[in-house]
Parts: structure tokens; C-alpha cells; sequence
């Protein structure tokens, strides 16, 4: 049933509010820590169960996925209430923020490659499969 | 006569008047995508910033707080963009999550997306102090903003930051996105991007999904799986450690 995925996803997106808050207020936080993090563990959790005892169905899947499929819409709306007009007045935080972040993860991206040394790349790989396939034939 | 009916049937139905809107707005960032920038921008990070645009410009003729939300007759978009929905269509992403695929990305594929949720998040938070924010709430929103425009929100939504925070913390992982878009082709060489486990460290590190896939698709189509592959656990972690860990390093640091 397409409800049980909606209601499982509620069940999960519940728990993980109720225990970010419960989080928060045991370390002496005001705020919601990491609920949405834990729900979204709770569920992969969920679906694994599920899945070990065939109890996934298409309709709970078609349940969940909907809502999935609708989160980019979500948040294009959610940009649209923010508050632009203040947060323009911060200036150019976005651009330095965004490009330096950009940079400092392109360098690193440069230095994890240098390090693990040589591997096969692409064209290799795809040349070596087409030799073993004409081999094979 | 007309005029009013509309606007009456529009405002009783406040939400579905939302999704009609925010459908038209998605439907119009895809045709700018394609025919404005050959793909090579992804449409849902052009959704994003005219949604941005379009608060901007609502704020502007309101005076109000709440961007567009505040125009009676779009109402229905504080509730479709409010943290109900949006937790919950976030929660739902996760679903698609493949546990078995997570373990061939191995040690360097975990390596990749540890450093690439705390390095951008050390970035936006050092810009943030040099343009003059101090307490740890803003400087955690605005951090976690520079690792995704996804979890900038969750975090800032938590923690309870101001609306014009959040806003910025969107803005940046945004912006941060489309440098990845435009960025990654021109640099691939340099970075080392021709094999399918450069493409998976690359994943990790820069995380935003859109960013990532449309940017290797410009570079070489066939690495795109793998670097989507680590991408897709980026946001995940993120929603879990910005607003726990790196918020209470953070609030450690500077004071509440």
C-alpha cells in the first residue's frame, strides 16, 4: 500500500525530530541536533529490514520515492520565503565563501590523486575490456 | 468580476496554488538550462537561484520577512518551502541510498567525503567571521551552506537561525554548485579526472549531486555513476554532522 511508505516516512522523519531535540537537550543546546540526519538513517535502516524479509512492496516504495522525487520543488520553494532582501546586505559572503570552498576541494581532489599513485583511467580500461571481449570471441 | 474569483480560488487554495507555481518555475528553469546553457548549468540549480530572485523580489515590494510567501496569494509557498515538507522530502531522498554500492567506494570514497563535508565547512566559516558574524548558530548555518544548499537549510532550520542567514547559507552552496558545473571541465586534467576512482575522491569532496553530475557529464559521461555514487552520501552526512558535531565544536570555539 502506497500509504504504508508515507506512513513509514512520517514514522521516521518523526523519530529523528523527536530524537535531534531530545539530543539537543541533553547536551544543553537549544536547537534540533542532527534529526534530520538520524531519520534519514532510521529509514535506510527501514528498507534494508524490509528488504531482507520481502516485505517491500511496490506500493510502500511508490510511498517514500514520491516525496524524494518532489524535494528539489521543495526547496526551490523554500528559497523562495527566505529573507534575500537582508541577506543581500551581507554583500559578497557568497561568492568568497563558495569559490574559496571550491578551490580549497579542487586542490584536494588534486592531492588525493597524486598520492594513490597511478591507476587505469577510463580509456584504459574500456581498451583493455574490448581486448578481453576479442579474445573471448 | 473575474479578477477576484481567481484570486479567491487561488488563495482558498493556498498550497496547490504552490505547486502550480513552483511547477512553472521548474519547468521554466529546465528550458533556460537547455537552450540558454546547453546543459551545462543544471536546471534545479537555476530553479534555486530564480526561487532566490523571486524572494528577493517579493520581499522587495512587501517590506515583508518571509520573500515571497508574504504575497497573499502565494502563501501556499511558506507552507510547500516550510520545515514540515521539507524534512520530510529530504528524509525521503535517502531512500534510494544503495548500501552495497556504498562499500565499493571504499576507504578513499569515506576518506573523500569526511574531508569534503569539514574542509568547505572550515571555509564558509572562516568567511563568515571575516565579514562579521560571530555567533555560532550563523556561523555554522553559513559553513554548512558551503557544503551543500541542501544542508545549509537543514542545519540552519535546527539550530534556529535568522531567515537572512539561511538565505545566504543557500545562496553560497548554490553558487559553490554551478562553480562545480563550470569548473570541473577545466580543470579535470589538472585534478587527475580519467579514471573511475578520481571521479569517486571527486565526488566525496565536492558533494553538491547536481554539481557533481553535471559536471563530470561535461567532462567524460562515463564517469559520471561514480562520482554521483559518493555525491549522493554527501548530503546525508551533512544534515547529520553540521547541525551536532560541527555546531558544538563551533559553539566551543567562539561561545553560544
Amino acid at each position: 500500500m502506497t500509504i504504508s511508505g508515507v506512513a513509514l516516512l512520517a514514522i521516521c522523519t518523526l523519530l529523528g525530530a523527536f530524537l535531534g531535540d531530545w539530543l539537543g537537550a541533553m547536551l544543553g543546546v537549544k536547537a534540533n541536533v542532527g534529526g534530520v540526519g538520524i531519520a534519514m538513517v532510521m529509514l535506510i535502516a527501514a528498507r534494508l529490514w524490509l528488504a531482507r524479509t520481502k516485505r517491500l512492496s511496490s506500493g510502500l516504495k511508490f510511498g517514500v520515492q514520491f516525496w524524494g522525487a518532489l524535494y528539489i520543488p521543495i526547496v526551490v520553494a523554500m528559497a523562495a520565503n527566505q529573507n534575500v532582501v537582508s541577506a543581500m546586505e551581507s554583500g559578497p559572503l557568497v561568492l568568497v565563501a563558495a569559490t574559496a570552498a571550491v578551490v580549497v576541494c579542487f586542490i584536494a581532489v588534486a592531492v588525493f590523486n597524486r598520492l594513490g599513485g597511478p591507476v587505469e583511467t577510463m580509456d584504459e580500461i574500456e581498451a583493455r575490456e574490448a581486448l578481453e571481449r576479442e579474445l573471448i570471441t | 468580476m473575474i479578477g477576484p474569483m481567481i484570486a479567491h480560488v487561488l488563495q482558498a487554495n493556498a498550497l496547490l496554488t504552490a505547486f502550480a507555481f513552483v511547477g512553472l518555475v521548474m519547468w521554466l528553469s529546465a528550458a533556460i538550462s537547455k537552450y540558454l546553457t546547453i546543459g551545462r548549468i543544471h536546471g534545479s540549480a537555476i530553479a534555486i537561484m530564480l526561487g532566490l530572485a523571486l524572494a528577493f523580489v517579493g520581499g522587495a515590494i512587501t517590506g515583508g520577512k518571509s520573500g515571497l510567501a508574504d504575497i497573499p496569494m502565494l502563501s501556499g509557498i511558506g507552507l510547500m518551502g516550510g520545515g514540515m515538507l521539507r524534512d520530510f522530502a529530504i528524509v525521503a531522498t535517502a531512500f534510494e541510498v544503495d548500501v552495497d554500492k556504498a562499500r565499493n567506494a571504499g576507504l578513499v570514497g569515506a576518506l573523500a567525503l569526511c574531508l569534503g563535508t569539514v574542509l568547505p565547512f572550515m571555509v564558509g566559516v572562516a568567511a563568515a567571521i571575516s565579514f562579521g558574524y560571530r555567533d555560532a548558530v550563523s556561523l555554522t548555518t553559513i559553513g554548512a551552506g558551503a557544503i551543500t544548499y541542501i544542508v545549509g537549510p537543514v542545519t540552519g532550520a535546527a539550530l534556529g537561525a535568522s531567515s537572512a542567514v539561511i538565505a545566504l547559507s543557500i545562496a553560497t552552496g548554490v553558487f559553490k554548485a554551478v562553480l562545480v558545473m563550470i569548473g570541473t571541465p577545466l580543470l579535470a586534467r589538472f585534478v587527475g579526472l580519467d579514471n573511475p576512482r578520481s571521479a569517486m575522491v571527486f565526488g566525496g569532496l565536492m558533494g553538491t549531486v547536481s554539481g557533481v553530475s553535471g559536471g563530470l557529464a561535461a567532462t567524460d559521461r562515463r564517469l559520471v555513476p561514480y562520482g554521483a555514487l559518493t555525491a549522493t552520501f554527501h548530503t546525508g552526512l551533512g544534515c547529520l554532522v553540521a547541525p551536532s558535531i560541527l555546531y558544538l565544536i563551533v559553539r566551543a570555539l567562539v561561545g553560544a
